[in-house]
């Protein structure tokens, strides 16, 4: 290759390369500052700041959404799996809204650690199946969470 | 000896008078194939693909969405290569499909973001989320079009492309920061579908559409790519010789 | 067909607002995409063919500089 030429491909490459470390250390730094979101579990240990916008999530508990009758107040719990959180919301929840799925809502907590949400959003997943694949599938997950405990039966 | 030989070749490789020649007899082939895969795609997966389980029928946006975005971010590289190559070797040509692949990943980008709000509004509950990935989405349709704004900066048409070869090559890292943007950061975006390292985790009668659809998105992006370059050569090149010779012929046929 | 006819297909269970409109921006952006170049291309040979005419004609002079210099690279 040419001198010129290849001088011009290392200062391509070190454009490159320069700014690869420039976004990695501003991604760093994001990812320390994304405290924005919080568990359940953080907010009950106290770790979220009251009266702040702050966006928190989970999975909603089975049996814990309440709406009311005349009007769109809608409350609900999110777990982590350790701690559970209460969140009251008044607006339409979005269509994959439901129990036993992961929800992000986006307020204010009060003094009673409740979050007054103004938002909330529905995550849903990377799988994609028809319905009748998705019934297939969860009957035989009964069906599996049934006959599981024979086994240990039979062993002791 | 034969070294140079092989460079003599990477620049006749270079020439916009062979590209615009070698390229002609292609484009009835590529947009053939290219709307045969499109509108077959399109047909299948809004009309005979099976609804998600969960989403319902809002899960067929995918079928632009996805494409669309594979495309932006394919297409990214490639104009970063072409924009490296012309910085490098100094050939118009580069710099000249560095431009069209600007203009059509701009396009490309704004169709992901808007399918993506349409389609977040229904399942997610907002059209737009400030979340890892939709912002460095955003972040991509910006140096697209600054890329395209900051040409006009320039009077000279060499600084013209310098400069926002340059600017492809930084942006450059913003692309794997997309792509992984969902397993770094808590996003509402869910994960991929389709990895390279293991099978969709779609069910096979809706991926198959997905796949016919990406497909023609890349013969779609290969054939406005030779369009947008071939309209560039001639706007370029218009006191060459060669294409002074093509004109002249046309007129004389007609 | 997953509809049983073009209503429910337009419709998709309350969907189809969503649905279509990404449909409809996408494919205009598309041919748009398309469209762009093929008129730009017109535009540039319309343009040469003007400047050969001229010059035929012998109305153009003093530019045979400008033709000299945009040999290839």
């Amino acid at each position: 290759m040419h001198p010129i030429r290849r001088q011009r491909l290392q200062w391509v490459a070190l454009i490159v390369v320069a700014a690869s470390i420039a976004a990695a250390l501003m991604a760093y730094m994001l990812g320390q500052n994304a405290s924005y979101f919080y568990a359940p579990s953080q907010i009950v240990a106290g770790e979220a700041p009251i009266g702040v916008n702050i966006r928190a999530g989970g999975m909603v508990v089975e049996g814990s959404v309440d709406r009311s009758m005349d009007s769109l107040e809608v409350s609900f719990i999110v777990t982590d799996g350790l701690e559970n959180l209460q969140v009251t919301y008044s607006g339409i929840l979005p269509d994959l809204f439901a129990e036993g799925e992961a929800a992000i809502a986006a307020g204010k907590l009060d003094s009673k650690q409740i979050l007054q949400a103004t938002q909330v959003l529905a995550k849903h997943d990377e799988n994609y199946m028809p319905p009748e694949v998705a019934d297939t599938i969860s009957e035989a997950y009964q069906r599996k969470q049934q006959h599981q405990p024979e086994p240990q039966e039979a062993l002791q | 000896m034969k070294l140079n030989r092989q460079w003599t070749w990477f620049h006749r490789l270079g020439s916009p008078r062979w590209f615009y020649q070698k390229t002609q007899c292609w484009l009835p082939w590529l947009g053939a194939i290219a709307a045969i895969l499109l509108v077959t795609g399109l047909v299948w997966g809004l009309a005979f693909a099976p609804p998600d389980a969960r989403q319902g029928n809002s899960f067929r946006i995918i079928y632009l969405h996805v494409p669309a975005s594979f495309l932006a971010l394919a297409g990214y590289y490639l104009m970063a290569i072409a924009g490296a190559v012309g910085l490098i070797w100094r050939i118009k040509l580069s710099f000249m499909l560095m431009k069209s692949a600007a203009t059509i990943g701009a396009a490309l980008t704004f169709i992901a973001l808007f399918t993506g709000a349409v389609w977040g509004k229904p399942t997610w509950g907002a059209y737009w989320v400030w979340d890892a990935r939709i912002t460095s989405m955003l972040i991509l349709l910006f140096l697209y079009l600054g890329m395209l704004v900051l040409r006009h900066a320039f009077t000279n048409h060499e600084s013209a492309n310098k400069a926002s070869a340059i600017l492809g090559l930084v942006g450059t890292v913003n692309v794997p920061i997309i792509y992984k943007s969902v397993d770094w950061w808590q996003t509402l975006h869910q994960p991929a579908t389709i990895k390279l390292t293991s099978a969709p985790s779609m069910h096979p009668d809706m991926f198959a559409p997905l796949l016919v659809m990406i497909l023609g998105f890349y013969c779609f992006y290969a054939l406005a790519l030779i369009l947008f370059t071939r309209a560039e050569i001639l706007e370029r090149e218009r006191r060459a010789s060669w294409v002074r010779e093509l004109v002249a012929e046309k007129q004389g046929g007609l | 067909m997953q509809f049983d006819n073009v209503q429910q297909l337009l419709v998709m269970d309350g969907h189809g607002v969503y649905v279509w409109s990404a449909v409809f921006v996408s494919v205009c952006v598309l041919i748009g995409l398309i469209i762009r170049p093929l008129r730009q291309h017109r535009r540039a040979i319309k343009k040469i063919a003007r400047e050969l005419n001229l010059k035929k004609t012998g109305k153009l002079t003093g530019n045979s500089q400008e033709a000299s210099d945009a040999s290839n690279t």
